[in-house]
């Protein structure tokens, strides 16, 4: 059977021959998404073959200094990253960057300490990866509904305020729904894993000619992991954010696009 | 005297809403007027900290407003806004809420009563009244707090006559009643005379006008209240 180590960069090439189809269909029906589709190819080759590069570096060194570094960095760029997909929240960054080194050290720390996995680099590499990816989407969505939310419900927000309540009473509807929108996504994914599609890491198992049920166990870990990370980053990203749409005496900032012009 | 603001300015997105605001406003009922755009609803937010100035001062019974709890300063000074707001639940659950907040009971029916409306509302839904029943209940979720000012934007902007003259009597009750000062907000110079016993006029932000007394509310302002 072959190994994943036997796939050659030709055949990584003639796979380009399915993007050749994207691109058609994009100039087919006048998407204009060639130049995007391009780029995507492009940028994927670049940063992954980069990354495929580190952490080999990473696996050579063998120290987990070296992964707490690269969980760091890839913390730092899936923090940057979601900050764009919620424009309407002030500050995000650092409740971001906050939520997913949380959910990263925490989820790692307890896989381990559960003796799931052993504390070496090449187990906590791809798995710090997949729970800072995961948890960096969840608290996007969540973070992009929590400005939805407060910039639709000033009014109510402010009418709760005026009744007494903490900054965080007045946001609690807004930051369960919020919170919802983060972690509904996977929990859906994870109700109809194995029957509507199959997930990454069980396919990578199963092509690289793992046995199908050890493919399923190590799948069904991830899965289980993911959930608790998605739901430590949410909630932690969320609750840190939504301070930042009120001062210390409980009122309701103005709105982002309004800040940069009064600073 | 309830309320002394002094010098106070407010500016939002590069915008200025209020002006050297100097002004006075006694225990009992005052009003200010104005029209759209003269910054009368951002003045009566400053009044329970629901915004502070960029400058000057506030004083709520001779204690600047910075030195007081905002919460507690919130419960006392209550506001009911402009357009309704409430919470999903029942009117019940609306009208509990505030005391709620301090692990404090309150039975809605007279609150209600109180309010205007009668105490089977209580059980409804509170997406299922019309705007003056929702302007109400707003009122009856306010008086549930035990406050000692009522502060009311336009309390009766989205009504019809008949139902304004019916907030105002209301309103004249509660004063009487329970002794409660009111600061209320009005586009209508009339109204203003009717409810208040004291009428501050607005223009973009700046004090023009005050009256001490009903029907005095044309009076110019003297120099330096500006």
């Amino acid at each position: 059977m072959r190994t994943v180590s036997e796939v050659t960069f030709v055949q990584v090439a003639a796979t380009l021959g399915l993007v050749a189809v994207a691109v058609l269909v994009s100039l087919w029906q006048r998407m204009r998404l060639e130049r995007d589709i391009g780029v995507a190819v492009a940028r994927s080759f670049v940063q992954l073959t980069a990354v495929g590069f580190v952490i080999a570096l990473v696996f050579e060194g063998d120290s987990l200094l070296l992964v707490v570094a690269l969980i760091a960095v890839m913390a730092v760029f899936g923090a940057y990253t979601a900050r764009a997909r919620a424009p309407l929240v002030p500050h995000a960054f650092v409740p971001l960057l906050i939520a997913l080194g949380l959910a990263g050290t925490s989820t790692l720390v307890l896989l381990v300490v559960l003796g799931v996995f052993s504390p070496e680099p090449r187990y906590l590499v791809p798995l710090g990866g997949m729970v800072i990816g995961n948890s960096m989407t969840a608290a996007a969505v969540a973070l992009g509904r929590l400005g939805e939310e407060v910039t639709a419900s000033r009014r109510e927000i402010e009418a709760t305020l005026a009744l007494g309540a903490t900054a965080t009473q007045a946001a609690r509807p807004i930051v369960r729904r919020s919170l919802r929108s983060g972690v509904i996504p996977l929990i859906d994914s994870t109700k109809t894993t194995g029957v509507i599609f199959f997930p990454g890491i069980m396919v990578g198992l199963l092509v690289a000619g793992a046995a199908p049920l050890d493919a399923v166990r190590l799948q069904l870990i991830i899965l289980y992991m993911l959930l608790g990370s998605v739901s430590i980053a949410s909630v932690t990203a969320v609750v840190l954010a939504q301070r930042n749409f009120f001062t210390s005496a409980h009122q309701l900032r103005e709105p982002v696009a309004a800040q940069g012009e009064q600073a | 005297m309830l309320f002394e603001l002094e010098g106070v300015s407010l500016s939002r997105g590069g915008a200025e809403i209020l002006h050297e605001v100097s002004v006075s406003l006694p225990e009992g009922a005052s009003c200010i007027a104005g029209d759209s755009g003269s910054g009368k609803s951002t003045l009566l937010r400053l009044l329970n900290r629901l915004a502070d100035p960029d400058k000057g001062t506030i004083a709520y019974r001779g204690r600047p407003l910075g030195s007081m709890d905002v919460l507690g300063l919130r419960r006392e000074v209550a506001l009911v806004p402009q357009l309704p707001a409430l919470l999903p639940g029942t009117v019940a659950d609306n009208v509990a809420f505030g005391p709620s907040l301090v692990g404090r009971e309150v039975d809605a029916g007279p609150l209600l009563e109180l309010a205007g409306l009668r105490a089977v509302f209580a059980d409804r839904e509170s997406d299922r009244l019309s705007v003056g029943e929702q302007q109400r209940v707003m009122l009856a979720r306010a008086l549930a707090l035990e406050p000692r000012v009522l502060l009311l934007d336009e309390p009766t902007s989205a009504l019809d006559v008949r139902a304004r003259d019916r907030i105002e009597e209301t309103l004249l009750d509660l004063r009487a009643r329970l002794g409660l000062s009111l600061v209320l907000v009005t586009h209508d110079l009339a109204q203003a005379e009717r409810l208040a016993d004291r009428v501050v006029r607005l223009e973009h932000g700046r004090v023009v006008a005050t009256g001490a007394e009903h029907g005095d509310a044309a009076r110019p302002a003297p120099a330096g209240t500006e």
